[in-house]
Formats: C-alpha cells, structure tokens, sequence
C-alpha cells in the first residue's frame, strides 16, 4: 500500500516535472538567449586593459606643469578615487558648478596640468588608430566604484537643478525624426532589432542596470566607450547635433540617469555587444 | 611594444585554472580602412603557458580568433604563490611574455 | 594521415615566410628551437573549406561523437566578433582540441595542444561572419573525433 502511494507520488512528480521542463523549454525568448551569450561572455572583460591604462595616465606626470593627476578631486577630497564614480554628478565649490566624471577631469586636466581644453576635447573618445586619455582615465576613476552603490545626492539646489533639466531633454522631442531619447527608452517591452530597450524613466530596474554598466567594452567596436560617448550615439541615433564634450547638457542628462540608478551596485565597467 | 597580458590562476583541488586575456588587434586581413585599402593581417599564432619549465597548453591561432584574445584552461598540480608563465608570437614576430602567481 | 601533416610542415618549411619566423623566433629567444614542437600549422589555418582545414590537422574523416565532446557555443550571439567557445572531453587521453567555424573565410580558429596533466577543457572566443557551425575536432588516443553546433548572428540594435 505504501509503495503504491509512494510509485503514485513519484509519478505524479515525474509527470510534473517534465510537464515544467515543456513549459520552461517553450518560453525561453530570445531573450533569454541573449542574457546567456552575455553572460557567456561577462568574464574577460578587455576593459580592464583600459583600467591599466588609466591607472597609468592617473599617476604619470603629463602636460606643461608635469604633475600627475593625484591630486585631483573627484568630490571626496584630492587623490581619492575609490567610491568617487557612484556619487557623481556633484556639485563643485571650485568651479561652481554640477560636473560628472568627464567633465570634472577635465577641470584637473587644465587647471593641474596645464592642458588647454581644446586639445583634451578636439578628440575625446577612442578610435582605431589613437586612444583617448580621457576616456582611459574614466574607465579607470569608474572601476574603483565597482560594488559600491549609486549614491548620488541631490541635495545641493544646482543638483536637484540639472537633475530637472535633464529630465527634460529626456524627454524633449526634436530634430528631423521629431525623437526624444523617451521615445526608445520610457516604455518597457520594446525593443530594437535583438535588443530590448531599457525603461530608463519609469523602471528603476531597468534605470539601475542600464547606467551601473557604462562605461563598457563594445565587442562590436573592439573599444572601451564613456558614458558621454554613448550619450552622444543616442543624440546621434535621434539625428541631433553632437553635444560639446562635458556640456551643461550631457551633465544635466547624466544627473537624471544616475540619480535614477540610485541603490543599485555600481557595476561597471560593462562588457556589451 | 606589445602590450602586457591579464592572467589570472587559481589553484582548487589540486587543479589551477588559468585565465588569459591578451592585448591584441587579431585583425583578418580581410577589413577595409576607411580609403578602401586592405588591413593587412595581424593576430597571434602562438601561445604557450608554462609552468616549472614545463609547457601546460599549447594553442595555434588563425585569424577568426576575436579581437582582444581569451583563453581558459585548467592542469593539474600547481599550488598558491607559484608561478605560471604565458608567451605569445604573431605573424610579424612581435611577442610578449607575462607571468602570473597562482593564488589559491 | 601523418603524411599529411609531414607534407604541410615542410611547405611551410620551404616558404620563406615560415623560416623566417621560426628563425625570428629563435633569435628572440621566446621559443627555444626544442620547444618548436608544432611550427604554425599553416596549411590548415589557412584553409578555405572544412575539407581542407580537417587534413591540415590530420583529421580527413573524424568521428561523429556528441557524448564525448562537450560543445558550449551561445544559441544567439549578439554579436559575431566575439562568439564564446569552450570545448571539453570525456574521452581518454585527449591531446589536442580544434575549433573551426564552417562558414568563415578562414575555416579553422584555434587548435591546442594538451599534454599530459592538462584537463581537456579550453575556452576562448572567436569571430562569426555569419550564423553558421561551430565545429570541435578532438583528437584522443591518436584519433579525430568530431560534434558541431549552430550559432545564430545576430546584427545589434543600437543601445545596449
């Protein structure tokens, strides 16, 4: 009697069981798919080679004054590196103003080392043939905030300030195809191609995971990209004019980004398609 | 010069598993630059690790390996605070040789 | 099947290219000329057919063997030039591990050589022109053994 209930029960269990595995097997999405080849590919990360690099660059006297950029502060007092990333945008005394990573190195690099803006901004982001240092230097400064969490604070009335500004270009419809970057990326369950687009407004999951893995290795590009870098290539998607390099705009944006990745573990530098 | 590799070993159980990820174009040949003109191929075609004077992996590469190479592999033996050695040559006879201690 | 890879060698040989390399190679001192065990096996990955790029590894008829050979390829890659692969064995006395894709300009990827105390287990990554088959030849106990799987290539989106 017992081993019937007991082959009964077992039976039911195997039945159940593969009934799942069917169920489980129809809905793997493409998806899903892809999270495993990204996950098949998180380790290993060329990233890090441009971690080195800025590491390097960070500690190396450079430009006309030849001091090396220890001495910058990122907003947690000069030289300190670790932890700066997840509470940036802040706002600087110095220079009265809202800066995110980019354009506070830049602030270092011309009032530290001498360099003039022009020749920081004529060619900031990566190509074949040259590398940048700035975006170096970036991927190093946001890798010493890896595990830590997004903390940044708007408080200070110039943050709160951009954080509305850049929820408003956000969200501003414009240019020849009448796009807004909230026309890709405030819905959820759209996609482009392959690709689903994050909700960056109105799904803090979505928010958190899109911003806490920039900057990233583009296996496409073969290249380390900045956060301004893939700012710009929305601009660019949507048909608007490129952003100046650490504009007022890209920072305002950036603010509204990170402060909606607020929580969440800092992960980056990513490793993406 | 060649740029440094990343290379990471971990021993467990009496096997290491070493990590390696290599600085390198790994370019086809078969890529156009921007006038038009064929990139001439260049990718590693050689790697070897070594661990006490002994080779634990040998790998030939053509030039469908990606950008950026990376290899895993395990052998056993190998125990923390030794060392494990990687080389590679590519098809212009540029090398670079890195070292890494293994860690438990 | 060895007179395959005699024959290939000594072109390589005979190509000015490849003595020139290997004299290089020595002269940096990096590969001892004791340790040229296997010279880049040319031939093989220079191949433009799967044919072609199996007897450049001495494998012409490899053995279909899907319970031996574990194949681990993404169903979809997100992109091509980077395609995770690893390939491991159950079988005994595995000695060298090829990878090849079948639809690639050049056919044959990557080939490792294991000896004795090294697991036959590799990982690495390589380029897919298009969806097309990841081929893993293993040769153990001096013969080719064989198992593919498809990958689908996918163009991105634009965001990531």
């Amino acid at each position: 009697m017992r081993t019937k209930q007991t082959y009964k029960a077992l039976l039911l269990l195997v039945l159940s069981a593969s009934f799942s595995a069917v169920a489980a097997e129809a809905t793997v999405t493409d998806s899903d798919r892809i999270e495993q080849y990204r996950e098949m590919i998180s380790d290993g990360n060329p990233a890090e080679f441009d971690e080195m690099r800025g590491e390097e660059l960070w500690k190396k006297a450079a430009g006309p004054n030849k001091v090396s950029l220890e001495q910058c502060d990122l907003g947690k007092g000069a030289g300190v590196v670790k932890g700066a990333y997840s509470e940036m945008p802040r706002f600087f005394k110095d220079t009265n103003k809202v800066q995110d990573l980019e354009s506070r190195l830049l602030t270092c690099m011309t009032t530290l080392q001498g360099f003039t803006e022009d020749e920081i901004t004529a060619k900031p982001f990566a190509s074949d043939k040259k590398q940048s240092d700035i975006s170096s230097l970036t991927t190093y400064v946001v890798g010493q905030s890896k595990g830590i969490k997004m903390a940044v604070s708007t408080k200070h009335p110039k943050v709160k300030e951009a954080y509305e500004i850049g929820k408003r270009i956000f969200n501003y419809r414009a240019g020849p195809y009448d796009f807004a970057c909230s026309t890709c990326h405030a819905t959820t369950g759209v996609r482009i191609r392959m690709q689903d687009l994050p909700n960056l407004s109105h799904n803090k999951k979505d928010a958190q995971s899109a911003y806490t893995t920039w900057p990233a290795y583009r296996v496409s590009q073969g290249q380390t990209r900045s956060f301004q870098w893939r700012l710009n290539d929305c601009f660019r998607q949507q048909r608007f004019p490129e952003p100046k390099f650490a504009s007022e705009a890209t920072v305002a944006l950036t603010t509204f980004l990170a402060v909606s990745a607020n929580g969440a573990e800092f992960a980056g530098p990513g490793l993406k398609r | 010069m060649a740029n440094p590799m990343k290379i990471r070993a971990t021993a467990k159980e009496g096997v290491t598993e070493v990590k390696i990820l290599m600085q390198h174009e790994m370019e086809t040949g078969l890529r156009k630059d921007a006038d038009g003109t064929l990139i001439p191929a260049w990718f590693i075609t050689e790697v070897k690790a070594q661990y006490q004077g002994r080779t634990v992996m040998e790998a030939q590469f053509g030039q469908s390996v990606s950008k950026n190479p990376y290899l895993l592999f395990r052998f056993k033996g190998g125990a923390a605070g030794e060392k494990v050695s990687v080389s590679w040559v590519d098809n212009k006879g540029e090398s670079r040789t890195d070292e890494a201690t293994i860690a438990a | 099947m060895s007179n395959e890879i005699d024959l290939s060698r000594r072109k390589v040989l005979k190509a000015s290219g490849g003595v020139g390399l290997l004299a290089l190679l020595g002269g940096i001192g990096l590969f001892r000329p004791s340790d040229a065990l296997a010279e880049w096996n040319k031939a093989a990955f220079s191949s433009k057919a799967m044919d072609e790029a199996l007897a450049g590894l001495g494998a012409t008829t490899p053995e279909a063997n899907a319970a031996g050979i574990q194949l681990t390829v993404p169903e979809i890659a997100e992109n091509g030039s980077v395609v995770p692969v690893t390939v491991s064995s159950s079988l005994a006395n595995v000695e060298q591990i090829s990878i090849l894709v079948d639809k690639n300009p050049n056919v044959l990827a990557a080939s490792f050589t294991l000896p004795q105390g090294t697991e036959a287990f590799v990982t690495t990554r390589v380029k897919m022109g298009q969806t097309a088959n990841v081929v893993a030849i293993v040769k153990a106990d001096g013969k080719f053994y064989r198992t593919a799987k498809e990958v689908k290539v996918t163009a991105g989106g634009c965001g990531g």
